[in-house]
């Protein structure tokens, strides 16, 4: 989760203002601008294809033999070939690839022998709810914590808040789960073990969104929330860190250089108190660009989740692609994969998106 | 009787080699009249503006013998104090609206600001008297400016809705830090009619911070030629021409004349004598 | 320093400035006007290392990567014991005297095993930054420079990896080819490079038109040769602030990859392998899992507080 997600944009994420629209009339600019990032996001899908084709192609492992085993006879072994379609050229191959996974076909998994797709969606909720809290917790706590550092710059509670965050970016998340599970739940057992809910609470509720905590709310069953609270708090405060200190050194650093402006001055020549200076006038300046680190800050959650999930037996689609992996499920790797790369590609574009549609100096 | 009076002020910003001194040892005195305070970049002129007002940042270190603002002491004001006086007793209008104006709020909402943070009204009030300094800075139609945002304003009218911003609290002493520089010339002309009218109607006080020494030498009372981060010379307005420092002579003969045609202008030439202390 | 006529190369314009007997390094070093090309970027690199220097918590940044540099070349000199050596009578002893981090599973000290594993993790890094910082920093000055089709192909394959979560692409790509500390390398190196192509283009792109460039191309300098000589040295510091700053997440990544049993395999002293095997025991023998973890954090640190300090001194635009 390194910063180098907000500096994407090539030129820094860094803007001096933006200013509000009258009316809803989208000139024909806008639009030609939306659509060629449309092309591009396609085109990327694309590569994305492409490349879990390859990975797919590349193994040393005969895919053959994987689904009927070493001790087939040549003519099973021959039959199932064709089946697969390994006999055809490598680009028709692909196409018919592509085909099926416009389809929502991503082959079955060796393991579950389920559709993997529908292995994912059961999966999805889990990880939507891990990240979607990480992220609230992040953010409540990082854009305050940032603004902070750049008010009272190079001051001690900057110099805090940045190793903080610095720390955020060196300790790996795995680690620190398995410390934060020796210390809170076996030491000190403020919080419950590895998994989204003791076992004698699984079957209570029906999965309306898959996510529990709603879920529990709607059938109004407390004791499942509290216990789906008490299991989801450490690994949500985990990742939740990590957001944190992404957002607040982004959130530091677009503050910083709003203060050096010039309306800054005006503010405090018009005799405003500092408090007022820097939330009134140089915060809202960041609005724009803070909402799309905090998508960005959210795709990266999706992919720091992996690790999490491994540690945590969170049942998400991180604990499926590391699963998979581990038994050469080939099939539902390559399937997470591409889910996952897809909600990253989704939540990168409508970030692109928002911040096109609003900055003033692309107009 | 003066409204403003600095002794011996000195700024220094820390630097690789020593600190540097961007101010040393200027001493003003401002009554209700218009100072003009004329230099080149790197003068000093603009930190002596703003080290009135200490809106310097921290690193920078301000030292004076003696700040005095209607009885106020300046120089060990608490920040509480100064916040009551910027704003309310002096204002400073700064070079370019462009950048000295919020991008992201109305340029009503900033005016009436500025006006609520000094007085115990409503916001009803505060768009009222608003609209009023709209129009006294000769706004067209102020209903719309108030809900305008900067950047669909003018480089004229923003400078205008500065000073409405700047005015509406009605100081006692106004600082001008280059108001007109990024402006074109007509404009500059209407911005600065504009200005003296309301500090004449007010008997305001106006420190006229700029590198024109033309424009100052018309425009103000007296004037004060800074060099180096001192002051090389001071004397009124109308008696510019008899200056007697070699550095304001020098200026004053580079300065194309339509009355006096020359064929060649003559070029300033620098004497390092003028850096040392006076 | 000194400077006769005599010694005046053709082309070259010098003042020549008899200098002082007494002039020291400092002054030299600072001097307002800088009489050689040498003194110049002399000078910078001084201005450079203060401001560097007066930033505490970046000369402990370099500390700290000096510390980690010199443990994994003296390895053998700073750990006690080999770091295979098993004695499984000695299995999951606490930290002591002799044992600074206790054993792990099989006997083996922790702590000569986490010294080795500097190597390892050293060598990852090595590794990636001489594949990945090239290529990235070519990609991106030749996109930035040529344009049109180039920079578009270039660029629409900068994305379509840029939308990879990394660890992900690295899984799935080390799930294919087998588990390994080169397949790590490679997975890593391939999802590594697409920011550095990113920032090279953003700067070439601003360089382009500036006038030394016109001026090198009026002289008849091919587009290789004005990439390579103008172009390439001016952006070699915004990559090697990214490089630096990005080194943490390709540590973490990487031990990642090992905590899953696809980096570095067994007896590997690879830092995250090491967490994986001290996972079972955490409840209990927590140092198994504990110190490797910590080494991984304090060479993260250290990467991050000196890029963090290059970047304030090389780029404080980014500040």
């Amino acid at each position: 989760m390194s910063d180098g997600v907000g500096k994407r944009r090539g030129d820094g994420v860094s803007v001096t203002g933006w200013g509000a629209r009258r009316g809803f009339a989208l000139p024909l600019h806008l639009l030609q601008r939306s659509a060629s990032i449309l092309v591009a996001v396609t085109l990327t899908f694309f590569g994305l294809l492409l490349v879990t084709f390859l990975i797919g192609r590349v193994m040393p492992i005969d895919p053959v033999l994987a689904v009927v085993g070493d001790r087939a006879t040549a003519e099973l072994y021959q039959r199932t070939r064709v089946e697969l379609g390994l006999d055809l050229p490598l680009y028709h191959q692909f196409y018919l690839y592509a085909s099926k996974v416009l389809h929502g076909d991503f082959g079955r998994s060796v393991l579950t022998s389920n559709p993997v797709l529908s292995d994912i969606v059961r999966f999805f909720p889990a990880t939507l709810e891990l990240a979607t809290l990480a992220t609230i917790f992040g953010v409540a706590l990082g854009v305050p914590l940032g603004v902070a550092a750049a008010a009272n710059q190079d001051r001690w509670q900057d110099q805090i808040i940045r190793v903080v965050g610095l720390l955020g970016y060196s300790i790996p998340v795995f680690w620190l789960g398995l410390v934060g599970l020796l210390v809170f739940y076996a030491r000190l057992g403020w919080v419950a073990g590895p998994g989204r809910l003791d076992v004698g609470y699984d079957d209570i509720i029906d999965p309306v969104t898959g996510l529990i905590l709603v879920d529990s709310l709607l059938a109004g069953e407390w004791d499942v929330f509290v216990n789906a609270l008490r299991h989801i708090a450490l690994p949500a405060m985990l990742l939740g860190y990590f957001s944190l200190a992404y957002i607040s050194r982004m959130t530091r650093s677009f503050m910083l250089e709003q203060l050096r402006q010039e309306y800054i001055v005006t503010a405090r020549v018009k005799g405003l108190d500092e408090h007022h200076v820097v939330w009134r006038h140089a915060f809202g300046n960041i609005l724009l660009p803070l909402v799309t680190v905090i998508a960005l800050s959210y795709a990266n959650l999706l992919e720091g989740s992996v690790l999490t999930e491994t540690v945590f037996a969170w049942p998400g689609i991180g604990s499926y692609i590391t699963n998979s992996l581990l038994n050469a499920d080939m099939n539902a790797v390559l399937g997470g994969t591409i889910v996952v790369g897809v909600v990253f590609i989704g939540l990168n574009l409508a970030s692109d998106m928002l911040y096109r549609l609003l900055d003033p100096r692309t107009r | 009787m003066a409204l403003l009076e600095i002794e011996d002020l000195w700024v220094r910003f820390p630097g690789v080699r020593g600190p540097v001194e961007a101010v040393r040892g200027v001493d003003l005195s401002v009554g209700r009249e218009k100072l003009g305070i004329v230099g080149e970049s790197g003068s000093g002129k603009s930190c002596t503006g703003r080290s009135i007002l200490r809106l310097l940042p921290r690193y920078a270190t301000v030292t004076t013998r003696r700040a005095v603002f209607d009885g106020i002491d300046l120089a060990h004001a608490s920040e509480r104090d100064m916040r009551r006086i910027r704003g309310s007793r002096i204002s400073m209008i700064m070079q370019d609206p462009k950048f000295s104006l919020n991008p992201v709020m109305t340029v009503g909402r900033q005016i009436a600001e500025a006006y609520l943070v000094h007085a115990e009204e409503e916001s009803g009030a505060a768009r009222r008297r608003t609209l009023e300094m709209l129009a006294a800075v000769r706004i067209r139609d102020p209903e719309r400016i108030y809900g305008a945002y900067p950047h669909e304003l003018s480089g004229g009218m923003g400078q205008r809705v500065m000073i409405a911003m700047m005015l509406i609290t009605d100081p006692d002493l106004l600082i001008a830090d280059e108001p007109c520089s990024a402006l074109d010339v007509t404009v500059q002309m209407q911005v600065l009619a504009i200005i003296d009218d309301l500090v004449q109607r007010r008997g305001m006080g106006l420190i006229f911070i700029s590198h024109d020494l033309n424009l100052v030498a018309s425009f103000c009372d007296r004037v004060v030629v800074m060099y180096g981060g001192q002051i090389v010379e001071t004397c009124a307005a109308s008696e510019l021409h008899e200056a007697r420092h070699p550095y304001t002579r020098g200026l004053l003969a580079a300065m194309p004349r339509i009355d006096t045609p020359v064929d060649e202008l003559p070029v300033l030439e620098r004497d390092p004598a003028w850096l040392e202390p006076l | 320093m000194s400077r006769t006529p005599d010694r005046r190369r053709p082309g070259r314009l010098e003042r020549s400035l008899p200098p002082s007997p007494t002039l020291s390094w400092h002054d030299y070093l600072l001097a307002e006007n800088p009489t050689s090309p040498a003194q110049a970027r002399l000078r910078q690199a001084y201005l450079a290392a203060l401001a560097f220097a007066r930033n505490r918590l970046a000369v402990v940044g370099l500390a700290i990567v000096i510390l980690l540099i010199l443990t994994a070349l003296l390895a053998p000199l700073l750990a006690h014991q080999s770091p295979t050596a098993q004695d499984l009578t000695a299995r999951l002893q606490p930290p002591d005297g002799a044992m600074w981090f206790g054993t792990d599973e099989l006997g083996r000290d922790i702590y000569s095993r986490i010294v080795y594993g500097a190597r390892i993790t050293l060598g990852i890094v090595a590794l990636i930054i001489v594949l990945v910082g090239p290529v990235g920093l070519f990609v991106g000055c030749a996109a930035g420079y040529v344009g049109g089709w180039l920079d578009t192909l270039l660029m629409r394959t900068t994305d379509v990896f840029l939308a990879f979560p990394r660890l992900i692409l690295a899984l799935a790509f080390v799930a294919a080819i087998g588990p390994g500390i080169k397949n790590a390398v490679i997975a890593i190196a391939l999802t590594a490079w697409p920011p550095y192509a990113r920032v090279a283009r953003a700067e070439t792109m601003a360089l382009r038109e500036a006038d030394f460039v016109n001026a090198a191309r009026l002289q008849g300098a091919g587009a290789w040769r004005i990439i390579l000589h103008q172009i390439v040295p001016l952006c070699l510091s915004s990559v090697i602030v990214r490089l630096t700053l990005d080194m943490s997440g390709i540590i973490i990544t990487a031990a990642g990859l090992g905590f899953l049993g696809l980096g570095a395999q067994p007896p590997s002293p690879e830092w995250g392998a090491m967490i994986a095997s001290g996972r079972r025991f955490i409840l209990d023998q927590w140092w198994v899992a504990f110190f490797p973890g910590m080494a991984i954090c304090i060479a993260g640190l250290g990467f991050n507080l000196l890029g963090d300090g290059l970047r304030d001194v090389l780029d404080p635009k980014q500040r």
